[in-house]
């Protein structure tokens, strides 16, 4: 059990709280350093995807996990990002100018979206995201001068200042290099007013208004940061796949993307990872034990469906906390070993937080 | 003649998305959650039905009869098993169970070998009929009313009857009501709150099934026929979430709209008009057309 003595008042918001920390965010890091020279192309591959994902999925955690508004349609985002950057890429823009410009796109449409949050919530919040990705998945489709519509478009490898990453090495230290960037600038935003007031927020609007915290400011300011995120992570998805098609950013997408928070833990900035680990290797797991399942089974093509849909209704069910949670666990387990108590991590039996006025 | 031809076929399409709008407003004033599983909900009605009459060879009206009631248990069932043990945890945690029960019955169905994947036709007596309205003797300029669509419109208005007597004069619709008002009141007046949710959740996929019963000679049958639920919460949002009456005319407003835009607007328009409407509504007026507005209080 490792107790830390507070001295100072800097400690609270330190990023890493003990050696234990940095020693193993240290050791995380190096192993991903390496990890061109010890995983095999098809399993960096993989890690790229999961690094993608997680920044998209850093982007909705920050919107659903800490200002406690979801979207049902952020693959929206994500495909304005992606869009945004195949055209650009294809005219001749460098890399960075061209991200810069898909995260911005995204943070505009995303303030456009958030609109109506300031008027709108819980479930009405909801159906205005899932019209809205409807909607712009109908854009990509039928505005065919720019976006090749149905037939898709192909993007050329990211280019900067003469130096083309065509490798994949290459592309995935870039991966790298931006998840890690979005994991220290929503660390370092969490911890910081804007961060609290989100928290707030989500906590209960009122008392947050009652704070002082400008509601509407602050949604529209997370919506647009969370949209930001996606249109990265859009960008080098659209990179990686060398082809976007308006069916990769349908209503599919956006639920993949809440499965992947929810499974990973909402409300935690290691869910978005682990979540991402979740979504990127289910497949290859499913894969993998197909063979050895009877035919009916393991040959049907709903099959990948039915597995996700009853890990999302486990995940509810049982470990709302999700796979981050479940670590917690874990370690609490192993810290205070043999006093771990059952129930140390109970949920509350509350009242149901009523949005009704009556 | 032909807006009113397609002002109708709009009708009997909106008669679906208010059908379906009317299970998620059913159980988001029981529940205050929503369900995103009532598309699915449906299209297991509708595959219930193919099986009474393909497969057990029941008579027509046996068929829809038993595929209703045993659509109405299979709600009655998922509200205990999966729904009550997380009442009263964020309504996220609902929406991704729900999200989660519409993706298993998916691909549940899709995984039954040689029906799952197949789509199919449900033989009710009433197929293809036509009936003609006015002009001609040789058929010109006739209103052509198709009885597919005529039959939907019926049973839409005959059902509202009934669950509007329901809600009106029976003891248990008003109770349902009491519990939608203020549950914990209506738990100290002795209401079994927690059984009339799971009777709701029975109600809500009976209108389900009988939805999908409908609309299931209209299109086909198939597992991904669910997905028109999604139209619905267009429909829904529309007349204000909390209003039965309200999901019905928000589904014809819907139908209506789509039916029209499918044929003056340009290709493409008519997939996304449901939500260009909603979202226009959402601007206007927030609580849908027969939200009540009121601030909360702390």
């Amino acid at each position: 059990m490792r107790f830390i003595f507070k001295t100072d008042y800097r400690q609270d918001i330190k990023l890493a709280r003990h050696g234990g920390h940095v020693f193993w965010y240290g050791a995380l890091l190096l192993l991903l350093l390496a990890a061109p020279w010890l995983f095999a192309e098809y399993y960096l591959a993989q890690l790229t995807f999961i690094l993608i994902y997680s920044i998209a999925g850093l982007g909705l955690m920050l919107l659903a996990g800490f200002t406690g508004l979801f979207s049902l349609g952020h693959a929206a985002f994500l495909g304005v990002g992606a869009y945004t950057q195949a055209v650009m890429t294809n005219a001749g823009v460098p890399f960075p100018i061209a991200l810069a410009c898909a995260a911005g796109l995204s943070a505009a449409v995303g303030l456009v979206v958030g609109l109506p949050a300031l008027r709108v919530k819980g479930i009405y919040l909801g159906i205005a995201t899932l019209a809205f990705g409807f909607i712009v998945e109908e854009v990509f489709a039928r505005w065919e001068s720019v976006t090749g519509g149905n037939a898709g478009i192909h993007i050329k490898a990211p280019e900067m200042f003469g130096w083309k990453l065509d490798s994949a090495e290459a592309f995935y230290f870039l991966c790298l290099v931006i998840a890690i960037g979005s994991t220290l600038a929503i660390l370092n935003l969490l911890r910081s007013p804007t961060g609290r007031a989100f928290v707030a927020i989500r906590d209960s609007e009122i008392s947050a208004q009652s704070m002082g915290i400008h509601l509407a400011r602050y949604k529209t300011l997370s919506f647009a940061l969370s949209a930001a995120l996606a249109g990265i992570a859009g960008a080098l998805y659209a990179h990686k796949m060398q082809f976007i098609s308006p069916e990769q950013f349908s209503l599919l997408q956006s639920i993949e993307l809440l499965l992947m928070i929810v499974v990973g833990g909402l409300g935690s900035v290691h869910g978005a990872f682990l979540g991402a680990i979740f979504l990127i290797s289910m497949p290859q797991a499913i894969a993998l034990v197909k063979d050895y399942l009877p035919t009916f089974v393991g040959q049907a093509p709903g099959l990948q469906g039915v597995v996700f849909g009853l890990v999302l209704i486990a995940f509810v069910l049982f470990e709302p906390l999700g796979l981050y949670g479940r670590w917690l666990k874990i370690r609490t387990y192993l810290q205070t070993f043999p006093f771990y108590r059952k129930g140390m991590f109970k949920r509350q039996k509350s009242f149901q937080k009523s949005d009704r006025l009556k | 003649m032909q807006l009113l031809q397609l002002v109708i076929s709009g009708i009997a399409q909106g008669c679906i998305y208010g059908l379906i709008a009317l299970g998620f407003v059913l159980i988001y004033k029981a529940t205050e959650t929503v369900s995103f599983a009532q598309g699915e909900l449906m299209m297991l009605g509708a595959f219930g039905g193919l099986a009474c009459m393909t497969l057990l060879g029941f008579p027509f009206w046996l068929a829809i009869l038993s595929s209703i009631a045993g659509m109405a248990l299979f709600g009655v069932l998922l509200e205990r098993l999966v729904i009550r043990p997380i009442l009263g945890q964020p309504a996220f945690s609902i929406v991704m169970l729900t999200i989660g029960v519409g993706y298993t019955a998916r691909g549940l169905i899709t995984m039954i070998p040689g029906i799952g994947t197949e789509t199919h036709t449900l033989p009710v007596p009433y197929k293809d009929m036509i009936w003609k309205v006015g002009g001609e003797a040789s058929g010109q300029g006739a209103l052509i009313l198709n009885v597919e669509q005529m039959v939907v419109i019926g049973s839409t208005a005959v059902l509202c009857l009934i669950l509007f007597a329901l809600f009106k004069y029976s003891k248990l619709g008003i109770a349902m009501q009491a519990a939608s008002q203020n549950q914990l009141a209506a738990y100290y007046m002795g209401i079994p709150v927690k059984r009339l949710n799971g009777l709701v959740w029975g109600l809500a996929a009976a209108v389900a099934a009988i939805a999908g019963l409908l609309l299931a000679p209209i299109t086909f049958v198939h597992a991904n026929m669910g997905f028109i639920g999604l139209k619905a919460f267009p429909a829904a949002v529309v007349g204000g979430f909390g209003s039965l009456p309200g999901a019905i005319v928000g589904g014809l407003i819907i139908g209506i709209v789509e039916s029209l835009a499918g044929f003056y607007a340009p290709d493409g328009i008519k997939d996304i008009a449901a939500y260009v409407v909603v979202l226009i509504v959402l601007m206007v007026k927030p609580n849908g057309l027969f939200g009540e507005k009121l601030r909360k209080k702390v």
